[in-house]
């Protein structure tokens, strides 16, 4: 279960007064840090919680008739709608296929929800729905039903659209976030940072000329060639979307109550570095779209990477770090300077420094 | 990218390491001056492997840090009127006021928006006429040129919905301030290198006479910090007291000349209080009064807006280097940084938050 953020106006002003610090949500509550886990802990687990979500993984594994199955939904709100490398037409399908993927699960039906705001293009939704299908035939999957609502003008960026979709499990591969164990090594599909940097550099009011592209794929073959490959020496599987690798990272360390070390250079291209120096970002906490992290027995290791490498989007797969029994649920670097440094879940939304 | 790699060089850093272990006959105490600075050595573990040589003290220039409680308070004031848009760099949304922060402005409608320029500001306040724009200027002299230069041409273009709230500092009175503190422990100082691009070193020579203390002006790079290190612990090794340039590729002696003239244009010396240290003599700058048209607090009528700082928040012996973090109170238990009482908890490199990260991976790695 995840949730997601959008800029919309907001009725109604008045501080400095007295009122409770956390009284509405805020954009952070949809940065995929801190606070977007804090708001899914106390606001909606204690509602909703059964046994399939309180396990919080990009799907959930639920038992049909005998059969198993895996479920994931995901709501996609971007701003610009399109973008270098893609459109949300690419992301809406490539990340609920991705969810089903990081689950083990051979993705096989969505189902698509919009969103419409009222003046938006038919170009526009052309060129959207025309992503949508192509990638649904790339991924091998079927858009199975849908619904369309409008919206008055300005109250909606353009458009939303909810994914939800449904895969199929085979047998002994059942990747999990809480099945991380010392010794695992830790391994990234590819370079990191692009989505959130492209998405960055068009942005209003803060376009700056970067030649990097969206990373927007879809991870299935490579999960598919990990499962026949390596199969169950795969432990756990996530796509480093919002917060970033590190995020990711977090996640896993406290399902699974291990440690993560991560050492040396991580697979960041100049670009991405080059423009994160500029806006004082750090490519840990950016978002990605075609890129996943793999917890996998240490034995398993080359075979994996091959895996990964046979795929357009794994060709620069490679070890980012290990898994270790000391400091349990944190994530750490070693510097090349042979420090430490802790890397946390950011609050809330990364914030632009000064200094 | 190459500008940047050359002074993260790994190899090189490691020899600077024993180098600076090797050079050093006791543990010195130095204190760096920028939050640029602690950014970096907090990332790279900088204070962990040098441990034994140098105990560093983070010092007062992060602008997020030191801005006092009453300006925060007088921003949210500002971003919460309808018929404002108030502007700022990223990092001053989370900065908390006496009730809130900016970010929860937003959340109940206020139009917050982050810049990267102030320039960008200028142009919001043309092509929102019915609105007023307000930048949050503060930042030491780096970011003083920029500030000057978007109240210079607002007042050029004739703009009249645009003004500032100021709330910049400058770094020799603080150094001043902490030199002069009876209990002072800081026996050198890195001096933060980008305001000197703007100020150069020629302010600093006759502290470093006066006060018998080494100040090395220093970068923001790995090589760049171990080597201003090292500098100032071979100074302190010869019994030597000088201002030393490490920063040689960014800095000369007289600084930037025309971004002094802009800033002295636009801006004047006032006494300026810093959060949780108290106001420290003529340590600021404040508009001349011929660009008062363009002042926030006296266009808004915000000189009514005190507040008092937490008293369980002893941010002000942390950025002084009398208390280390985890010896506060509050540290961990009332201040975390999901709820910070001080700005050193806000930022993940802020003094409080490395040491809270720091301190939790110990904990954790001992359990």
């Amino acid at each position: 279960m995840t949730t997601t953020t959008r800029r919309a106006p907001v009725e109604g002003i008045a501080c400095p007064t007295p009122l409770p610090a956390h009284d509405r949500v805020q954009l952070g509550h949809g940065s995929g840090g801190k606070m977007s886990a804090n708001l899914l802990r106390e606001r909606f687990l204690p509602r909703f919680g059964n046994r399939y979500l309180d396990g919080l993984g990009d799907g959930a594994l639920v038992p049909v008739e005998g059969m198993e199955v895996v479920v994931s939904t995901d709501t996609f709100v971007v701003s610009p709608l399109e973008f270098p490398g893609g459109n949300i037409g690419h992301l809406a399908v490539h990340g609920t296929v991705n969810d089903l993927a990081m689950m083990g699960a051979t993705p096989k039906y969505l189902s698509a929800g919009f969103v419409l705001e009222e003046g938006l293009l038919f170009d526009v939704l052309d060129r959207v729905l025309d992503a949508m299908a192509e990638c649904a035939v790339a991924c091998g999957v079927q858009i199975v039903t849908g619904d369309t609502k409008v919206v008055d003008r300005g109250k909606a960026d353009g458009l939303f659209v909810n994914t939800t979709g449904i895969g199929f499990l085979s047998g002994g591969f059942r990747p999990s976030p809480a099945r991380a164990r010392p010794g695992d090594v830790v391994l990234v599909s590819g370079p990191l940072g692009r989505h959130g940097m492209a998405i960055m550099a068009v942005r209003e009011g803060l376009a700056f000329d970067a030649d990097i592209e969206s990373d927007t794929a879809s991870l299935a073959p490579l999960v598919e060639s990990l499962r026949l490959s390596v199969g169950a020496a795969v432990h756990c599987l996530r796509d480093a979307t919002r917060g970033g690798l590190a995020s990711a990272l977090n996640e896993i360390a406290r399902s699974s109550s291990v440690g993560v070390e991560l050492s040396g250079a991580l697979p960041i291209p100049p670009a991405v570095e080059a423009a994160c120096e500029m806006l004082g970002l750090d490519p840990l906490y950016v978002a990605n779209e075609g890129v996943l992290v793999a917890f996998v027995a240490p034995e398993a290791e080359a075979g994996a990477l091959a895996a990964l490498r046979a795929h357009t989007p794994g060709v620069a797969a490679m070890r980012v770090g290990r898994v270790v029994e000391r400091h349990a649920g944190m994530v750490v670097s070693r510097t090349g300077l042979g420090g430490t440094r802790v890397v946390d879940m950011l609050p809330g939304d990364q914030l632009p420094r000064i200094c | 990218m190459k500008y940047l790699s050359e002074y993260r060089d790994p190899e090189l850093a490691r020899s600077l390491v024993e180098r600076i272990n090797r050079t050093v006959t006791k543990r010195w105490t130095l204190m760096e001056v920028c939050g640029g600075q602690t950014h970096t050595i907090v990332k790279q573990g900088i204070h962990e492997v040098l441990s034994d040589a140098v105990e560093m003290i983070h010092g007062p220039g992060c602008p997020v840090c030191v801005t006092p409680l009453e300006q925060i308070d007088r921003a949210l004031h500002l971003a919460a009127r309808p018929d404002v848009v108030f502007t700022s760099f990223g990092d001053m949304l989370r900065v908390p006021g006496s009730e809130c922060d900016l970010l929860q402005i937003k959340a109940r409608g206020g139009n917050v928006s982050v810049v990267y320029s102030p320039l960008d500001a200028v142009q919001l306040a043309l092509s929102n006429p019915d609105k007023e724009v307000v930048f949050f200027a503060v930042g030491f002299e780096t970011t003083a040129p920029a500030n000057a230069m978007a109240v210079w041409r607002a007042k050029e273009l004739g703009i009249e919905n645009f003004s500032v709230l100021v709330s910049h500092v400058t770094v020799p009175p603080a150094m001043v301030a902490i030199l002069e503190d009876p209990d002072n422990r800081v026996q050198g100082f890195l001096a933060a290198g980008h305001v000197c691009t703007v100020m150069g070193w020629k302010e600093y020579e006759p502290l470093a006479d006066k006060y018998e203390v080494p100040i090395v002006v220093t970068g923001f790079e790995p090589l760049d910090i171990l080597e201003g290190i090292w500098m100032a612990i071979r100074q302190l090794e010869d019994g030597r007291h000088e201002v030393e340039n490490q920063y040689v590729r960014a800095v000369r002696r007289e600084g930037n000349r025309p971004a002094q003239e802009l800033v002295s244009k636009v801006f004047q010396p006032v006494d300026r209080g810093w959060r949780g240290i108290g106001t420290i003599p003529a340590s600021g700058l404040g508009l001349r009064p011929e660009l008062a048209a363009f002042d926030a607090e006296r266009k808004f009528g915000l000189e009514g807006i005190h507040a008092e700082e937490s008293p369980e928040c002893r941010a002000g012996d942390v950025l002084r280097g009398h208390l280390k973090p985890y010896e506060c109170p509050a540290f961990g238990t009332s201040c975390t940084p999901e709820n910070p009482l001080g700005a050193p908890m806000v930022s993940s490199e802020g003094a409080c938050a490395a040491y809270y990260n720091f301190g939790r991976m110990q904990a954790a790695a001992r359990a």
